[in-house]
């Protein structure tokens, strides 16, 4: 699982320009899946039709990531930049960013920005491709970028970009090959423009119609020093979510993956988080409602080129995932 | 010309109803169907001549941003909440039109002499504003005006030199643009035209314009922000008043399909039409509203730009507004199913 892990990672996708990541992700479920739709807005669709008797489900992993949009370019080829999803200004500085056409660039600070007490605005950074005049700068307004920042394993902890969410969609692909058989009709959705408006997930959803629906996102942590206090921690388990900002669990959509869970013993911590939301946000509310819950990926450093998540609760969320969706 | 006659109508969010007459008139017996749905907005549509036809919505805002009446002084001022975004810094000593029968009035300010050193260096809040329609009391007041009163700004249409000024080109410009598309020749795919009520309040009118719609695209046409003006600091002009229509590739709200923005761009570059691509990450346009609706539509907004947008007078080109008219007239000509395909 770890080469696709890191192959997911280090692919380019951010929100609204996920060509190649949705051809990485068809690439990998192709085989998996009895049928495959793109939807209008760019979500990829596997469906897997079971035996027969069971619900239908839909299964969303976001496969957009955040990134940043060249909004302006000056006389001397710098480019201001635009946020495609929560990116915060104070690890963009140093960061390296790519365009889709292969131009890499750095971030750079103002230097004579106003109050240099406060953290800086996305408005006081700028990109540095290395050109010297508007007409020799490679990079067009409107051209979208991702964080650089190669993938690396350590013990049981892995490190990557993009994380957030390519480790669902790794999830899902693996949940995926090992699901032998299953009652239910599953749509594995991997859902598109999740980080700027969810609106990826929420018109998959109106299409697919289901009966219930599972977001497969990552979640924050309170285990690290001086974090704010939140019960879940790195390698304790995947985390079932009971509410986040915008949603509370459907109690029985919780209690399915909680004794899953508990059926095959594996470790898993409940999850409330207070800053933040994912796809069930929106598909709970999808025509005239969708029970939806979620299993989260516990992950430190949200949102920064360096997201860490524990190979043991990636592991977990597949077995419990495989174990919910084989039965009744 | 349709722009003024738009431009002057009276028409705050949720009281289009002057606008949308001007558009009936104009449009009746030139389109195929015709009709107005539960919240007010202006539906026409034209057949597609095409075999190939796709369906594309197409919408303008008829809404303007305005106020509404929420009060009265003793001394008979009218307390106002604004509709929309309205930036309190232009309002004191403007000229408004109260109500639909378009009553005037004038946004109140103390006079010079009266202030106190450094008083006119801050900024009342509106909440602090009133309409004066010259009413003697409190009883003229409601009489005149009573709560929930809508008022606009009161301006005339006029020519200055390659650009107009006026009130409402955000979005009347829109409006017109789009009744010149609908009057054109036959068009090559079917044109579901909307002009939407509500978008200055939450893009309400397109979300169920797009919904009874069910569209295979959509462009939401507009007036958009233009900030060219010198600044102290080189920053990023959102367009640039006469460089030509602006395209969104995203905004506040959406980000355009890719098959449209290059469409669009394609064909702008094809016939030497001017474009620019709006600056990314401001604003928000009916597209926002219609992108996710139902299953998802592939959607992209073009807009003319316009100085002092949401104020009592706007300014634009129009040459711009002519070339947004031939780019959207041209792009349409060129839009196939493999526009929008995703693979």
């Amino acid at each position: 699982m770890r080469e696709t892990i890191q192959r997911l990672t280090e692919t380019f996708g951010p929100s609204g320009f996920e060509e190649r990541i949705r051809a990485v992700i068809r690439d990998e479920v192709e085989d998996l899946a009895d049928e495959l739709q793109v939807t209008p807005l760019g979500s990829l669709v596997a469906i897997r039709r079971g035996s027969g008797g069971g619900q239908r489900i839909m299964m969303a992993a976001h496969m957009d990531e955040i990134g940043v949009m060249a909004s302006y370019i000056d006389e001397k080829g710098f480019i201001r930049l635009a946020p495609l999803g929560g990116v915060y200004s104070i690890t963009c500085i140093g960061s390296r960013v790519l365009f889709e056409n292969g131009t890499m660039g750095v971030i750079g600070l103002d230097e004579k920005r106003q109050d240099k007490k406060q953290i800086p605005s996305l408005s006081e950074l700028y990109i540095d491709v290395g050109a010297t005049s508007k007409e020799d700068c490679p990079v067009r307004v409107g051209d979208a970028a991702v964080f650089v920042r190669t993938f690396f394993a350590q013990g049981r902890r892995l490190v990557a970009k993009a994380m957030d969410n390519r480790i669902g969609c790794a999830v899902l692909i693996e949940t995926m090959r090992r699901l032998q058989k299953t009652p239910h009709e599953i749509h594995f959705v991997f859902t598109a423009q999740e980080e700027t408006n969810l609106s990826g997930a929420q018109t998959a959803a109106y299409g697919i119609d289901p009966d219930l629906a599972i977001a497969v996102d990552v979640t924050g942590t309170g285990d690290r020093p001086e974090s704010r206090p939140m019960a879940v921690q790195l390698g304790q388990g995947p985390a079932i979510k009971v509410q986040d900002a915008l949603m509370i669990a459907h109690p029985l959509v919780r209690e399915w993956l909680v004794a899953a869970a508990e059926r095959i013993n594996v470790p898993y911590q409940m999850e409330v988080m207070e800053g933040g939301t994912t796809d069930a946000a929106v598909t709970q509310l999808v025509r005239a409602g969708v029970p939806s819950g979620c299993l989260s990926i516990p992950c430190r450093y949200v949102h920064s080129p360096s997201e860490m998540v524990d190979e043991e609760d990636v592991e977990g969320a597949v077995r419990v995932l495989v174990e919910a969706l084989s039965t009744r | 010309m349709m722009l003024k006659e738009l431009s002057e109508a009276f028409g705050p969010s949720g009281n289009e109803k002057a606008v949308r007459t001007i558009l009936r008139q104009a449009l009746e017996g030139q389109v195929d169907r015709m009709w107005v749905d539960a919240l007010g907005n202006l539906h026409t549509e034209r057949q597609g001549k095409s075999r190939n036809r796709l369906r594309v919505l197409l919408t303008a805002h008829m809404d303007e941003v305005g106020f509404m009446v929420i009060g009265h002084d003793d001394s008979g001022g009218l307390r106002i909440r604004p509709i929309g975004g309205i930036d309190p810094r232009v309002l004191p000593g403007a000229i408004v039109w109260v109500g639909p029968d378009r009553v005037p009035g004038v946004i109140g300010a103390k006079p010079i002499h009266l202030q106190e050193r450094g008083e006119g260096e801050k900024v009342d809040p509106i909440r602090q504003l009133v309409i004066d329609i010259g009413a003697k009391n409190k009883e003229k007041a409601q009489e005149a005006a009573p709560v929930g009163t809508t008022a606009v700004f009161a301006t005339r249409f006029r020519e200055l030199g390659p650009t107009v000024i006026g009130k409402a080109f955000d979005d009347r410009v829109g409006c017109a643009i789009l009744a010149a598309l609908l009057l054109g020749e036959p068009p090559r795919h079917t044109l579901h035209a909307v002009f939407t009520v509500q978008e200055e309040v939450g893009l309400r009118g397109a979300r169920v314009a797009a919904y009874r719609s069910e569209p295979d695209c959509a462009v939401a046409l507009e007036g958009t922000i233009a900030d060219d003006l010198p600044k102290e600091k080189d920053a990023s002009p959102t367009t640039e008043l006469g460089q030509g229509p602006a395209i969104t590739v995203m905004d506040r709200t959406f980000i355009a399909h890719r098959g449209l923005v290059q469409l669009l761009t394609h064909t702008a570059e094809e016939l030497g039409i001017p474009y620019q691509i709006k600056q990314p990450g401001i604003g928000g346009t009916d597209a926002g509203a219609m992108h996710r609706v139902r299953q998802g539509v592939p959607s992209a907004a073009v807009a003319v730009p316009c100085r002092y947008i949401h104020g009592p007078v706007g300014m634009l080109n129009l040459a711009d507004f002519e070339n947004c008219s031939r780019l959207m007239h041209e792009s349409l000509a060129r839009l196939t199913v493999r526009t929008l395909r995703r693979e």
